[in-house]
């Protein structure tokens, strides 16, 4: 068994495990953190083991599942993979340490339960990641949404079941074009070999001697899955009410991983199976990603929900990523790499701290706050480094990744480039009004002052305040520690990450670049 | 030695890092140890100082950013230009640290506030030694975070927080511009480090050199509060006083006039980008000066004062060879007497229960002795008083601008230049006579907390500074000029510093024009303000002045041209994706089984919905199939 399929296997081990802890909260939590210390313990053998300049696909491992059609359950990763796996890891002991204060569930629900989903969710996407047949990689696109599907449902806000259905539907009908490009690849591969495969490997060899047209075809089907999953502008509108909805950490989940699975589409699927259709249509990504940036951040400082917020922010960060991926250099890939690793990393923070102030408020309401850095200075500190972070400063890990985003970009498409910049100023509007709402001014809002405050409490100096809000506890700095850590770090060395993915990068922009002009 | 010179900016940092992360813990010694590290610093520059001799030497840190064929670095280069900045970053700096001692000891959080400074500091020495351009960016958005941070100190005030908000976005909009400039380096001279780019940029074609001249104009711009970027650093008065005089006055709102000294071959190549310059410098000093007259709060007209001093930098620097050492060199001048004045209005506001608006002033000069010789000195030098240091940083300044070839532009902006030293010291002289002459016009007040509090001297920890900035400023012009030795000791960084050789007006004749109109100046001031009485109460005054008073309506024009579209276009927006995205999904949503009553039988029996997808998709599979084959 590789250390791969260890990784994989393990939190679905865990998850059987805790759900059968159901009745003692306390347990179930404490054994669930346990198994995802010891799946990130995993990662770092995997990390050290993963050879950058080797084969792009390591770790691999096959068994066959329906022979008749040559699929197979196979896995093994390159360096974009590993990085994404390694960010899982890292963020579901933060989220299991969250249950409780931070993350309250709803009344008469059982953490066992809740758990037990996050472990097979945690499971599924890191097996997602490392799928190597594409059937198999469409298997689990959709099989992951059920967990989630329940998470959100199970555990959300008030309109929580309205959300997980609409998030269910929009995946899944993203998938299932998905499922007949994939069909189509396997025909195409079926005509030029003889016989059909769906081995990710294989098709990499076979169908970008397709036709240009058919390409295409093929290109779209998988797109519109990946552009419902990233999301990309329009196809994002499940974003801000599932994130809404869902508990804080699901909520980082979502946003923090499962929805990478969209851009690492582009990046293992679109442009290594069908590079020509990926040339041919980059204006058109490239022109949706563009207005993602615009059009989430400009929503992003309309929002007046908290988690919403964060919602569109990410899909002004999602434009920036596509922008990246599209623009088919190796600067701006690796940019849109490790702005995967780094969106997860900052916007997960954000998430959580947000959390934090809603687990002291009540209210997701912007409006319900204000003036709190008087209250919880460490805990505005805390906000304001996730908001640096979001707006990519120099010094934090997203400058690494949107600089080089936009530095790689714009050597071959200026203009997209040039006006992806303006994301960067409304970047600063939007963190920075959130910041001065909810933490700057005087002590006021509902949330903070107690219902009976009224609208005649706003401006009230804080010895109004009804209710003793308290500084960030003790376990809550030990989730935020090492994300505070890794966002510094990172921002000033993040030639780890960096080197693990440049190799891929290279060899999938070359791909772009080599078929140049073969066709047609 | 130069090998280890990352350790100037590792004492700041360290000391961010220990005071930020700390806590409570170091309240007792915080604001010790954020002296130390700077003065630590400026010793280890002195040292630099005298172990080098200018000429450019570059050390790695170590590989930031390796890409494929980007290297990006973190390095410094220790030169005449970037060791001038580390002796008046931290000499400057210590002298505001230990003022900031006494003038924010009431502070509860005085350990962060020191923290903040040292952070500032740390970022603004990788601005002026980074050796490429991506290490300047990062110092260069690292101070406006400590700026950020320091207007803001005050953050219960809404009008601090939205002041600390205002600067850190419009300094964005300039960062842009500077980002922009290092993506067209890297694609059309492949590098960013300033050896390769300042090599390559004479194989560059003309139009993308004058692009990246602008767009590096429009990061100085921001970050130096020049037209049309300005209307920030008014505001960022806001901030405690000793925050005024080191991030707002001296050192980093002239870090755009660094800028284009630094990117010199970049100016040399472009005679278009250095006029854009020298017009950008022109407007701005006179628009600076003119609402500096309006004003009636200390802290703003000084804020005025210094968007309209560096307004003559970046005209000097826009010079290109015949000005980028004048504009260091009133840069320096400038550091000395701003920060002694800003340190002598917070003196005043210490003593003043920290009140701001000079027509509660009066009479000062008894009270407050050192504060009025050390502030007054401080006010020569501004106003050119002959021999003092502005005397002469800025006639060289002004005889530069006459000095220019074309006879149009010598007389344009020469005259600018004149127009705003009259400017200048009308409206300094009526903030000298309003806060310090004429009669008291304030009432003995008792403070918040029930003490009785009357006009008083401030403590040594805080005259000390002040009287050392004032030396600075009567001498430290005299000093630099003797023998050229700044334009000397600057030439390895950026050239020779040339003469013109003809000129509209003399050389000679310039310092007589220039004393003479400024005198006109003081003149004009006395029979304005010293003549009569200041009421306490402003008095209704013509279209000229108010316009003056409401910034020249810079703000008025930002509202509504950006801020207000900016938040109609938003919500607007949020209305369409609610609505019309977001309703067209819905509308879909409901037509596969949208009600919640037919989606609770999804939610127990997705089995079955999903073969009846699956169904679905096998048709969408088919027809795609289909038009594969066929296309």
């Amino acid at each position: 068994m590789t250390l791969l399929l260890a990784i994989i296997l393990l939190p679905l081990v865990g998850a059987v495990v805790v759900a059968g802890l159901r009745a003692n909260d306390r347990l179930a939590t404490a054994v669930a953190f346990g198994f995802s210390l010891v799946t990130l313990a995993l990662v770092v053998p995997l990390w050290l083991g993963y050879d950058p300049d080797g084969a792009r696909l390591q770790q691999t491992s096959s068994i066959d599942w329906i022979p008749p059609f040559d699929i197979h359950i196979s896995f093994g990763m390159d360096g974009i993979a590993l990085l994404m796996i390694a960010v899982i890891g890292v963020l579901v002991p933060m989220i299991i340490g969250l249950v409780g204060f931070t993350d309250k569930l709803p009344e008469g629900r059982s953490a066992g339960g809740y758990l037990s989903l996050i472990l097979v969710q945690q499971s599924l996407t890191i097996a997602v990641f490392a799928a190597t047949d594409v059937f198999l990689f469409y298997v689990l696109f959709e099989v992951m949404l059920i967990p989630m599907y329940f998470l959100i449902g199970g555990y959300g806000g008030k309109s929580r079941q309205y959300a997980a259905v609409k998030f269910f539907l929009y995946s899944f009908l993203g998938g299932l074009i998905m499922l007949a490009a994939a069909i189509g690849a396997y025909v195409q591969a079926a005509d030029e070999l003889g016989e059909g495969t769906f081995d990710w490997q294989t098709l990499a060899e076979v169908i970008p001697q397709a036709p240009l047209a058919t390409q295409i075809w093929l290109f779209l089907g998988f797109f519109l899955a990946f552009a419902v999953k990233a999301p990309l502008v329009p196809f994002h509108t499940w974003l801000p009410d599932a994130a809404g909805e869902a508990p804080i950490g699901v909520a980082v989940l979502l946003v923090g991983v499962l929805d990478k699975v969209g851009t690492f589409g582009f990046l293992r699927y679109s442009i290594p199976l069908f590079p020509d259709a990926s040339r041919e249509l980059a204006p058109l990504v490239l022109g949706l990603a563009v207005a993602g940036v615009l059009y989430g951040s400009i929503l992003a400082a309309g929002q007046q929900d908290m988690k919403r917020f964060i919602a569109y922010v990410s899909i002004a960060h999602f434009g920036f990523i596509a922008l990246g991926i599209f623009a088919f250099t190796a600067q701006a890939q690796v940019g849109a790499v490790t702005y995967m690793l780094n969106h997860s990393l900052a916007t997960g923070m954000l998430i959580i701290v947000i959390g934090m102030v809603i687990a002291r408020g009540g209210a997701t309401t912007i409006s319900a706050y204000g003036g709190m850095a008087k209250l919880t200075p460490v805990l505005a500190g805390m906000f304001l480094l996730a908001g640096l972070s979001t707006l990519s400063l120099p010094g934090t890990n997203s400058f690494i990744s949107e600089f080089l985003v936009l530095l790689g970009s714009f050597e071959t498409q200026p203009v997209f480039t040039t006006v992806a910049t303006i994301g960067m100023v409304l970047a600063a509007v939007y963190v920075l009004w959130l910041y001065q709402r909810v933490m700057q001014g005087p002590v006021r809002g509902d949330a903070l002052l107690g219902a009976s405050g009224g609208p005649g409490a706003v401006g009230a100096p804080e010895t109004g305040a009804k209710k003793t809000v308290r500084d960030v506890s003790l376990k809550e700095l030990g989730v935020l520690a090492p994300l505070v850590v890794l966002i510094i770090g990172l921002g000033f060395y993040p030639k780890p990450a960096l080197d693990v993915v440049t190799p891929v990068v290279e060899e999938t922009v070359s791909i772009v670049s080599i078929t140049e002009g073969s066709n047609e | 030695m130069i090998a280890s010179s990352w350790l100037l900016v590792a004492f700041p940092a360290l000391g961010a890092l220990i005071l930020l992360a700390g806590g409570r813990r170091t309240d007792a010694w915080g604001h010790l140890l954020g002296c130390a590290t700077v003065l630590a610093s400026f010793a280890y520059g002195v040292a630099l100082f005298f172990a080098t001799d200018g000429k450019p030497q570059d050390t790695t840190l170590y590989s930031w950013m390796p890409v494929d064929d980007l290297q990006v670095d973190l390095g410094l280069r220790i030169d005449a230009l970037s060791l001038v900045f580390v002796l008046l970053i931290t000499g400057v700096g210590a002298l505001i640290h230990i003022y900031a001692v006494g003038y924010m000891s009431d502070d509860i959080d005085r350990r962060r506030f020191f923290g903040y400074f040292n952070l500032f500091v740390a970022a603004m020495l990788i601005l002026v030694l980074g050796d490429n351009f991506v290490s300047l960016y990062l110092g260069w958005e690292g101070v406006g975070l400590a700026s950020y941070l320091l207007i803001g100190w005050y953050q219960w005030k809404p009008s601090a927080a939205t002041a600390a908000k205002k600067a850190f976005i419009m300094n964005r909009v300039g960062d842009v511009g500077l980002a922009l400039a290092i993506f067209l380096m890297w694609k059309h001279i492949g590098s960013v480090s300033y050896t390769e780019v300042f090599a390559g940029i004479g194989d560059v074609d003309g139009g993308v050199v004058l692009a990246i001249g602008l767009l590096l104009l429009l990061g100085a711009c921001g970050k130096s509060g020049q037209f049309p970027l300005q209307a920030w650093l008014p505001d960022a008065m806001e901030g405690p006083t000793p925050v005024s005089a080191l991030i707002h006055a001296a050192t980093m709102v002239t870090a755009g006039v660094y800028l284009i000294a630094r990117a010199n071959p970049i100016y040399n190549a472009s005679p278009n980008a250095q006029l854009a310059v020298v017009i950008i410098g022109a407007v701005t000093l006179l628009i600076g000066a003119i609402i500096g007259c309006a004003y009636d709060d200390i802290k703003k007209v000084l804020a005025y004062s210094t968007v309209s001093q560096i307004g003559y930098m970046m005209l000097a620097v826009g010079l290109g060879p015949f000005g980028y050492a004048l504009g260091i060199m009133h840069l320096l001048t400038h550091g000395f007497f701003k920060a002694g004045l800003f340190l002598g209005a917070g003196s005043v506001m210490h003593g003043m229960n920290d009140e701001v608006d000079m027509r509660k002033f009066g009479g000062l000069w008894r009270k407050m002795p050192i504060t009025f010789v050390t502030f007054g000195i401080g006010y020569l030098a501004l106003i050119g008083f002959p021999f003092s240091a502005g005397y002469f940083s800025k006639d060289a300044i002004i005889a530069a601008a006459f000095g220019q070839e074309e006879t149009w532009r010598a007389w344009l902006f020469g005259g600018a230049a004149v127009l705003g030293a009259g400017l200048t010291a009308f409206y300094m002289t009526r903030l000298m006579l309003m806060t310090f002459f004429g009669k008291q016009r304030w009432t003995e007040i008792t403070s918040e907390d029930g003490r009785d509090f009357h006009p008083h001297e401030s403590p040594p920890v805080m005259t000390v500074p002040m009287i050392l900035l004032a030396i600075g400023s009567a001498g430290a012009g005299a000093f630099f000029v003797f023998n050229h030795q700044l334009a000397e000791w600057l030439s390895p960084s950026l050239g020779t510093l040339q003469e013109a050789e003809h000129g509209v007006i003399s050389h000679s004749v310039v310092p007589f024009i220039v004393v003479g109109i400024s005198a006109l100046g003081v003149l004009l001031a006395w029979l304005v303000v010293g003549r009569r009485d200041t009421p306490v109460e402003r008095p209704e005054v013509g279209a000229v002045v108010r316009a003056a008073r409401n910034d020249l309506y810079g703000n008025t024009l930002n509202e509504t041209l950006v801020a207000r579209p900016g938040v109609w276009l938003s919500r607007a927006l949020v209305y369409v994706d609610n609505k019309g995205v977001d309703g067209f999904v819905n509308g879909l949503a409901a037509l596969l089984g949208g009600s919640s009553g037919r989606l609770r039988r999804l939610q127990t029996g997705y089995v079955r919905s999903y073969a009846l997808s699956m169904l679905a998709g096998s048709f969408l599979l088919v027809g795609l199939l289909l038009m594969v084959r066929f296309a």
